[in-house]
């Protein structure tokens, strides 16, 4: 590991002066390390890509850059000044700026009075003139050579052209560093394309970019330097070129990665669920598909591709213009998802924070949620024995680790989260569980756990459709691969007749 | 459902009034006893006595099925704005079918079919109102205050164009006994309303339709997702709060022994203020009949208390209103100290 | 040009303004004393001092929280100022000025409890108008001031427009500045449109909670003064329970209870609506006892309308709407 960190560390005098150097830094919050004596080097113009898990103590690095946190220890060199810490105010006033995940843009406002904002903050006395600010809007964009409609309200633009909007108030802010944090999770392939041009130009500008993701296959195309952070504490920093996602992905986790494929599919070959021809205009369209009693499906394609729109199809929550979907042979109309759910077909959502669980309300009452009308025993009062029964028999089963079923979902990990939301789904013994991203914002010990479950169900003969992005996932996980782009299903593999790398290929064709 | 009434700066999930679900029933026990102490002190005499036990009895059912109908929307992160002009047309309608169908010289089963027609037709309006309401809530999405905004109006106004603004009153003894008559000494209108209490809160806490109104509270779409039919749960809130609201129609005119189409109105905010202080989430999800029953308890011993002493019943509302301030402080002040205390209990 | 016509027609501004056109259209035909200038003078009178405190109420509500306490800060400070001009005498600036002053204070005491309390405002402000409306209950005892200065309740007009009409005109003036031109009302826009990014963008958010409740509070007291010259008497409980159909107008005006949406053009077609409708209704002789029925239904289609309308759009784009 010191190898290439070293090679990086030489690599440094040659290249750009640094902008921030963020020293020995250690935080930790109550009884939990953060962030342990971490390293951590932005030059003027680079681009730099941040990596870890979830967990691993990114984003309290970038809340140290913001300044909303201090750090315990450790100094923060900007241009050779040290500070121990931070304010918002001064991180600001550095250049560093920072676009969250979720953007922060005003939804209600237009492009141009997104990008200016600022303006409103800090020359809170002085009337608007909403001419002049469309016009700032417009250099700042064509600094960017970007194009958007500047009077355009931004709740109406898509995800993408928002992102560039954050860009540009970034930008109309005098940065000098663009932190992103996961820019790239939402976007199609060209999106991404746009975006890393985008961020080109920023460099020409002499503008620092860091991207922070734990999925870094887009951005390693122009990144520089790659810093990887494991449990708080930095792993090392690399030339991007000397990495690959392998060796990252190595590196994240701190164990290789050797799963070996499933062993060819030998069950049942009657289907259980066949789709013909089954469309949605705007969707998809044209999809044929078949899953059998025990069978794993793989389904990968970018967000975007109409895979979660075919799984909410399938799961009675977005009715299909066109096409059939049969289980066990008979024709069924699935017009809302408790008919989907009376069908034995259960839906794990990709969004699992929103969609999948109920967070602040108790275990066991999100493990109930799906079959309350088969507990209630006189009066129409749940049965308590066997409310517990249930909640017992699948907490016990599938491991979630918490003390009591009556604690709060929320105070669960991603991993045993997860649990939950099978467990949910489980009580209701389906014969068809489609797993949207299951393993989305789990760690990867925990990820292992899931993936045996998985493999547990499908076992005991239910039918499972795995749809994720990770394309390793689905080549390791499942019997069959179908691959989605633009809204059609466009090849199918044995996973065992096909690489990773031609399978990435085929589904950014 | 919608939370976005939010205007609080510190983002967070839940305010911090809601975080003590079981010790804010812990907080209004202990502010009852110091107000019962308080007021045993100022009045040795007169507090501790058979008529203000009886006196507190008599006032409190009538908010208090208010408030439930109140509860029930609001758990499911909604509103009910139009309770009171629900309760009001009810008890008008029912007063109507009671005015014209009994003379002074009925014969018994002439007013005991009278009696049950009224109910009937005093409940129907109540389902129709409650049923129209939800469906608008649930299947059109409209946030429940704009919804319960119009309703509110639309119902008043159908009663007040019904009666132009008068009065109807005069009703058979059978349910004159509902507002003032006793059963082994204790209000007959107290009993209702521990009976709804009692079935509201099985209701909650222990059926389906309880569980998807909680889960629906903290995440509407969640529970959708996981088969649970949200729409037609969401009908059910409405059309139970507004059943609730034809009990206390009830009530309201067996003690006033009459109706009108603009009675109680000051209670509307009421209702809100003693289901929040009793616990339950304004944002929905959480809350337990048991609290806000304490929470109606203190509220009236209060207002016993200062009459007793002699206060305006104005300065009781305000010592109301001031009491719901006081104990989002006290929570407040508690969590911070619990933050000093045991830092590695918040994030 | 069509595509800009269907554009326009989708703006809840043009929809109401429409309505009312078409309302007035309607009734003129129907009733000629309708399109009368004095029926005209009075229909704008009778729903001026609405007018001044929805322009309060607005920003509040673009902020992101709501209000219910106005009505009740509106009477305590009509009778504060009553006292005031009575004992002491004075003219309308001081009767204005004292007014708006107390006004905003007690509406930014509703902005620190809410921001210090990191409580919901709909239930700080239920809290605080009991408070606030008991305290003058009790105080007052119920009754009423009749012997107001003459200069304060004498009719005046300029160029024939009652003076009640000029004050909401100059209030709802004010507000248009405030949240189209200054600064910190964009701010109060992205305030409601995004807490935690205004947070971010280093907005001042106890301060804009201060300006948004304490405008209100200002706003609710002039409509206070308003109103009180207007029945030429003060009546501590006059003005209470009227606080939701204030609500009702600047909802139709189509401002958005989840913060971020509104406008002041809007918040005056609202008004305008519920105004026309009633003296429509009034002129052509239906019972005032209809009032409440029509009310209720005109605010129950329009909210239904337009969440009907948000949802098919965002059916339409399900991907955007994220």
């Amino acid at each position: 590991m010191m190898g290439p960190s070293e090679a990086a560390e030489q690599d440094r005098s040659e290249a750009a002066p640094a902008f921030i150097e963020l020293l020995g830094i250690s935080k930790h919050f109550g009884g939990v390390r953060a962030l342990t004596n971490v390293d951590f080097t932005i030059r003027s113009g680079e681009v730099h890509c941040l990596a870890g898990e979830n967990g691993c103590g990114k984003s309290t690095l970038i809340k140290i850059l913001a300044g909303v946190h201090a750090p315990d220890n450790g100094q923060i060199v900007i241009d050779g000044h040290a500070h121990t810490h931070l304010s918002p105010a001064a991180s600001q006033r550095a250049g560093i700026q920072i676009i969250y995940q979720d953007l922060s843009l005003f939804p209600n406002l237009s492009v141009g009075e997104n990008i200016m904002f600022r303006h409103h903050v800090e020359k809170s006395v002085r009337p608007v003139n909403e001419r002049k600010m469309m016009i700032h809007a417009r250099d700042v964009m064509s600094r960017l050579g970007i194009e958007l409609p500047t009077a355009e309200t931004v709740g109406r633009l898509p995800i993408a052209d928002r992102q560039l909007v954050a860009i540009c108030r970034a930008l109309a802010a005098e940065a000098r560093l663009v932190v992103m944090d996961e820019p790239t999770a939402s976007l199609t392939h060209h999106e991404i394309d746009a975006l890393l041009e985008t961020v080109g130009v920023l460099k020409s500008h002499g503008i620092a970019t860091v991207f922070v993701s734990h999925k870094l296959e887009e951005v390693m195309r122009i990144a520089e330097r790659v810093t990887v952070l494991r449990d708080g504490q930095r792993v090392g920093t690399y030339p991007a070129s000397e990495i690959d996602r392998h060796r990252l992905s190595e590196l994240m986790t701190g164990h290789k990665y050797t799963a070996a494929l499933k062993p060819a599919f030998a069950g049942d070959a009657n289907p259980i669920l066949e789709v013909h021809g089954l469309s949605r205009r705007g969707q998809y369209e044209g999809v044929d598909l078949v899953v059998r009693p025990g069978e794993i499906l793989g389904i990968t394609g970018r967000l975007g591709s109409g895979r979660t729109e075919l799984a909410l199809t399938l799961f009675g929550m977005n009715p299909p213009d066109a096409g059939e979907i049969r289980i066990r042979g008979k024709r069924v109309r699935l017009r809302t998802n408790r008919e989907a759910v009376r069908a034995g077909i259960g839906y794990v959502s990709e969004d699992r924070l929103s969609l999948g669980l109920v967070m602040p309300q108790s275990i066991a009452d999100n493990i109930v949620v799906s079959v309350l009308n088969k507990l209630t025993g006189v009066l129409g009062l749940i049965d308590g024995g066997r409310r517990s029964e249930l909640v017992d028999r699948w907490i016990g089963e599938l491991h979630v680790r918490t003390k009591s079923a009556e604690r709060p979902v929320r105070e669960l990990s991603g991993g045993n989260q997860q649990r939950v939301v099978l467990a949910k789904w489980l009580a209701t013994a389906p014969a068809i569980l489609i797993l949207d991203s299951p393993t989305v914002g789990v760690d990867v010990g925990a990820k292992e756990g899931i993936y045996q479950i998985v493999d547990t169900l499908a076992a005991r003969g239910i039918a499972i459709i795995l749809i994720s992005d990770e394309v390793e996932e689905v080549l390791h996980q499942s019997h069959r691969i179908l691959v989605m782009l633009g809204g059609r299903i466009t090849a199918s593999f044995d996973p065992a007749k096909v690489s990773e790398k031609e399978l990435r290929e085929v589904i950014s064709a | 459902m919608p939370s976005d009434l939010v205007s609080s700066p510190t983002v967070r999930s839940r305010p911090r009034f809601a975080a003590w679900s079981d010790p804010t029933v812990t907080l209004l026990a202990v502010l009852v006893v110091i107000a019962v102490i308080v007021f045993a002190a100022l009045t040795p005499a007169r507090f501790l006595s058979g008529d203000t036990v009886r006196a507190i009895a008599f006032q409190m059912p009538e908010l208090g099925i208010l408030s439930l109908a109140m509860m029930v929307p609001l758990m499911s992160g909604g509103l009910n704005l139009a309770i009171i002009s629900t309760a009001n047309l009810s008890a008008l309608v029912m007063a109507g079918v009671l005015t014209n169908l009994i003379h002074p010289t009925s014969p018994p089963w002439v007013i005991v079919a009278a009696i049950l027609a009224a109910l009937l037709c005093g409940m129907l309006t109540c389902l129709v109102i409650g049923f129209l309401t939800g469906v608008i809530v649930a299947f059109f999405g409209v946030h429940p205050i704009l919804v319960t905004l119009g309703t509110m109006t639309l119902v008043k106004g159908v009663a007040v164009l019904a009666t132009s603004g008068t009065v109807i009153g005069g009703f058979p003894p059978a349910i004159l006994f509902l507002g003032n008559g006793s059963v082994l000494g204790i209000p007959a209108s107290m009993i209702l309303f521990v009976l709804c209490a009692v079935v509201v809160a099985m209701m909650v806490a222990h059926t389906p339709f309880g569980v998807s109104v909680r889960l629906i509270g903290s995440n509407e779409k969640a529970t959708r997702y996981s088969g649970v039919a949200t729409e037609w749960v969401l009908v059910g809130v409405y059309v139970v709060s507004s059943l609730l609201c034809w009990v206390a129609a009830l009530v309201m005119m067996a003690r006033f022994n009459s109706a009108s189409a603009g009675y109680a109105e000051s209670y509307l905010l009421i209702t809100i203020l003693a289901a929040v202080l009793g616990g339950i989430d304004p944002f929905g999800g959480f809350g337990r009949v048991f609290g806000l029953f304490l929470s109606l308890v203190l509220l009236q011993v209060i207002s016993t208390g200062f009459n007793l002493l002699g206060f305006s019943p104005y300065l009781t509302a305000a010592i109301w209103g001031a009491t719901m301030i006081i104990a989002i402080l006290i929570a407040v002040v508690r969590d911070r100290w619990i933050a000093r205390i045991w830092p590695a209990k918040v994030k | 040009m069509l595509s800009q016509l269907r554009a326009a027609w989708r703006r809840h501004d043009v929809q109401i303004g429409s309505i009312v056109v078409i309302m007035a259209a309607f009734f003129s035909a129907l009733s000629p004393a309708f399109l009368t200038l004095s029926n005209l003078g009075d229909l704008l009178e009778n729903y001026s001092v609405m007018a001044i405190m929805a322009a309060g109420l607005l920003v509040v509500l673009i902020s992101g929280g709501i209000d219910i306490s106005f009505e009740a800060i509106a009477a305590v400070s009509q009778f504060f100022v009553a006292i005031i001009l009575v004992k002491f005498g004075g003219n309308w600036f001081t009767a204005f000025g004292l007014a708006g002053l107390f006004g905003a204070l007690l509406g930014i005491v509703n902005a620190l409890l809410i921001y210090y309390l990191g409580a919901i405002s709909v239930i700080v402000t239920i809290s605080t108008m009991t408070f606030y409306f008991s305290i003058l209950m009790f105080m007052t005892q119920g009754r009423s001031i009749y012997d107001l200065p003459s200069w304060f309740t004498s009719d005046m007009s300029w160029l024939s427009i009652p003076f009640p009409v000029m004050v909401a005109a100059v209030a709802l003036l004010v507000t248009l500045v405030l949240l189209s031109r200054s600064p910190v009302g964009r701010q109060i826009y992205g305030l409601g449109g995004n807490p935690e990014a205004a947070k971010r963008m280093g907005c001042n958010i106890l301060g804009l909670q201060c300006l948004a409740y304490g405008y209100s509070g200002f706003m609710a007291a002039i409509g206070g003064i308003v109103q009180a010259h207007r029945v030429e008497e003060v009546v501590p409980y006059a003005l209470i329970g009227r606080e939701l159909d204030v609500l009702a107008a600047v909802v139709l005006g189509g401002a958005s209870l989840s913060g971020g949406i509104g406008t002041v053009s809007g918040t005056v077609l609202g008004i305008l609506l519920l105004a026309v409708l009633q003296n429509g209704l009034t002129l052509l002789g239906v019972s005032s006892y209809a009032f409440g029925v029509v009310t209720g239904a005109v605010i129950l289609v329009s909210v239904t309308a337009t969440a009907y309308a948000s949802k098919r759009q965002q059916r339409r784009g399900v991907r955007d709407a994220v």
